[in-house]
């Protein structure tokens, strides 16, 4: 009897097939419900935010696509006529997204910008996906090949014909102004962190007066004085280029600010650390390098791409000394009096608006990315 | 008290940019030398005066006064480059020489003119205050606005001439102000006001961003005086004498009817006035005494054109501007704009 009871015991070795959820918790409905109807508050919440959309959104896709006008050689295609209203006036965007991108850049030698764009971010991306190969060479290339192509290319020189920063504009000056920025504050700004807490008193007076000048300073206002007040003290007839002024005033300003984040970061780390890299035996530059900033750095990353982004969107400011980034060279277009119609402003606005919008998510996508691949050991 | 030791600051800078420029003198050496003239325009555009067209060339009344400027040096009207400049850094980029010249909307002062260093050369647009109305209000002369809402922006000197001139007329008005260009403009296109009042070629240039541009008209009178014209450094006499006779000669080309396209037929001219400006038959040359070749004229009309082709062609019917001629036509057409001969 009880052999036979041994002999049907049963022993599962597979798991059961799980279910699937009630129909209210999953799919669409489950989500639409645990996330935007959870409680009275959250359904009224959700409700007003659906009221606010119903009454933006229609007039809102109205304006930009269904009214739009999308093709014209001249003000005649985006004026209202006869009584019916015109919403964007995508045909100036058009007629002018050439010099939008490359400003007064000469139209034969367009090639030219196109190319360091297209290697720029073909390159960027090589460097940033981590599964490519060749991928430390390639950083290298980028750091020292490409800023030296890049100029020979945009400049002119040996052979090409010489392009003055003053036709330069557009997308262009906003990328060159903001990349710039960026490679040079970053290096700078750890030195500038290193001296600020360093124990040598000249190297950290040093550090902290420059920390306090730039950062206690408007960028317009340096910007300004770049411009305005730069030549009056120069000998007459010596003139830097503008672009140039505008380069290093917005790598200084950035790099003090960056010099602030990053010094945030070195705080942040235990004592212990500076304590274990000296048992080593590691000399000052070399705990730095391999056991400090590493650390610092990674807890850092959000403050540093707030700067990048910031400073991408300050490249605006550049306006105010005669250069036309992306933003300048769309308002600068508003007084074309053969597109002037009361739609264009707004169109261009938008138009900017997009394209800023477009650069500043992919850094913040990409920063949120590195965030969590070097978040080793640290994760909450 | 400090912006007092700013001022003084500011002005020893502006002394000591002037004063150079006295010492050195021969704009036209150095243009030569580095085969362009570096003209400064408005950078924020204005329509018809300094603005971009599709392929990002500068077009318009002042550019055009540049380019003038380039063919009378040069014979090539294209070998001219240009600096967007602020209202702020116009006189300071003159003073230290980053340009050459400037023809940047700029109003004739005699503060301007006698205190900062540098020259104006003439009136290449003749503006001033004129006001905007609604056609549907049925009025065609400024004096018929007796108790209308004005629409203006604050802080400047078109709010005083605005009180002035209601005022010496024994008239009154309500002011509609506003801190900022564009929100006037929305208020005047959303009717909040009977008329609008700024700088007349503003006004044109305002009607085209209305809803319905053609609804608006702008009033006959004109209650400032506001001389635009091109500057120079003080103190390089030749150089001032080149941008100053280049305007003469596009006015009195246009005198003489002497156009882009016909100017090479009127090289055969019997009229010696019309000899005289092109520079044509034996021994007459006002080119070389400033410094210049004798066919300088010749060069400034095939390139830009005359003055009424120019004003046509950037501000006048021939542009969505569509600004009449009034004070800007020709002496003999009832206007201001009046050149001495050239013999």
């Amino acid at each position: 009897m009880s052999r036979i009871e041994t002999d049907t015991v049963f022993v599962r070795r597979d798991f059961l097939e799980p279910e699937a959820p009630p129909p209210s918790l999953g799919g669409i409905p489950g989500w639409v419900r645990k996330n935007l109807f959870s409680s009275p508050f959250n359904i009224a919440i959700s409700l007003s935010m659906l009221l606010l959309l119903a009454w933006a959104l229609p007039p809102l896709i109205r304006w930009l696509f269904i009214d739009a006008v999308w093709t014209g050689t001249n003000r005649e295609a985006c004026l209202p006529k006869n009584g019916e209203t015109v919403g964007a006036c995508w045909a100036f965007v058009n007629a002018k997204l050439a010099q939008f991108t490359f400003g007064s850049y000469p139209a034969d030698q367009r090639w030219r910008p196109s190319l360091v764009m297209i290697v720029f971010f073909v390159g960027l991306a090589w460097v940033a996906i981590p599964r490519m190969p060749w991928r430390r060479q390639a950083v290298w290339l980028m750091l020292t090949a490409f800023p030296v192509a890049t100029f020979w290319l945009l400049y002119g020189g040996l052979g090409l014909p010489i392009v003055e920063t003053s036709n330069w504009g557009g997308l262009l000056v906003t990328l060159v102004v903001a990349i710039t920025g960026i490679v040079a504050s970053l290096p700078l700004g750890i030195l500038l962190a290193l001296g600020r807490r360093s124990k040598l008193p000249f190297i950290k007076i040093v550090s902290v007066v420059f920390i306090e000048v730039w950062r206690g300073v408007p960028l317009i206002t340096v910007l300004f004085m770049a411009s305005v007040m730069l030549p009056l003290f120069l000998p007459t007839g010596v003139n830097f280029d503008k672009l140039l002024r505008a380069l290093i005033g917005v790598a200084l300003f950035t790099g003090a600010y960056m010099a602030e984040t990053i010094r945030g970061g070195l705080q942040a780390i235990p004592k212990g650390q500076f304590e274990g890299a000296a048992s080593l035996g590691l000399g000052y530059w070399q705990s730095m390098r391999l056991i400090i900033l590493p650390q610092a750095l990674k807890i850092v990353i959000p403050g540093i791409v707030n700067s990048f982004i910031s400073l991408f969107k300050d490249t605006s400011l550049v306006m105010i000394i005669g250069l036309y980034d992306l933003l300048g060279s769309i308002q600068r277009n508003f007084s074309d009096a053969n597109w002037s119609t009361p739609s264009i402003a707004p169109t261009g606005l938008i138009f900017a608006a997009a394209v800023f919008w477009v650069f500043c998510f992919s850094m913040s996508r990409y920063s949120m990315y590195m965030e969590r691949k070097l978040n080793t050991g640290r994760k909450r | 008290m400090r912006s007092n030791t700013l001022k003084t600051l500011l002005l020893g800078a502006a002394f000591v940019g002037a004063g150079a420029v006295a010492a050195s003198a021969g704009t036209l050496d150095e243009v030569k030398a580095k085969g362009f003239v570096q003209c400064g325009v408005n950078g924020a555009g204005l329509a018809g005066f300094g603005a971009p067209d599709d392929a990002g060339n500068w077009t318009g009344l002042d550019v055009d006064a540049c380019r003038a400027v380039a063919a009378a040096v040069f014979g090539d009207p294209s070998k001219v480059k240009f600096t967007g400049l602020s209202a702020k850094e116009r006189f300071t980029a003159l003073q230290s020489k980053e340009i050459d010249m400037l023809a940047r909307n700029s109003t004739n002062t005699m503060s301007r003119d006698t205190q900062l260093g540098i020259t104006f050369t003439g009136t290449n647009y003749y503006d001033g205050q004129g006001f905007m109305v609604k056609k549907a209000l049925g009025v065609s002369s400024a004096k018929d606005l007796n108790g209308a809402s004005v629409c203006v922006q604050s802080g400047t000197t078109t709010e005083l001439n605005l009180a002035d001139y209601f005022k010496s007329n024994g008239m009154t008005f309500n002011a509609v102000v506003f801190e900022k260009q564009e929100e006037a403009d929305a208020a005047y296109d959303a009717g909040r006001c009977d008329a609008y009042t700024t700088d007349a070629s503003g006004l044109y240039s305002i009607r085209l961003k209305m809803t319905n541009p053609d609804d608006s008209i702008v009033l006959p009178e004109i209650i400032s005086k506001e001389p635009l014209g091109p500057a120079v450094r003080q103190g390089d006499d030749q150089w001032e004498s080149i941008v100053r006779w280049t305007h003469y000669a596009m006015l009195i080309a246009e005198e003489f009817g002497v156009t882009q396209a016909n100017v090479d037929e009127m090289k055969k001219s019997e009229n010696p006035e019309v000899q005289r400006l092109l520079g044509v038959g034996e021994g007459v040359d006002f080119g070389t005494p400033i410094g210049l070749n004798k066919d300088w004229a010749y060069n400034v009309i095939k390139g830009v054109g005359n003055y009424g082709e120019s004003f046509e062609r950037n501000v006048g019917e021939g542009s969505p501007l569509k600004i009449a001629r009034g004070l800007n036509a020709l002496w003999s057409k009832g206007g201001l704009q009046y050149a001495p001969p050239i013999r």
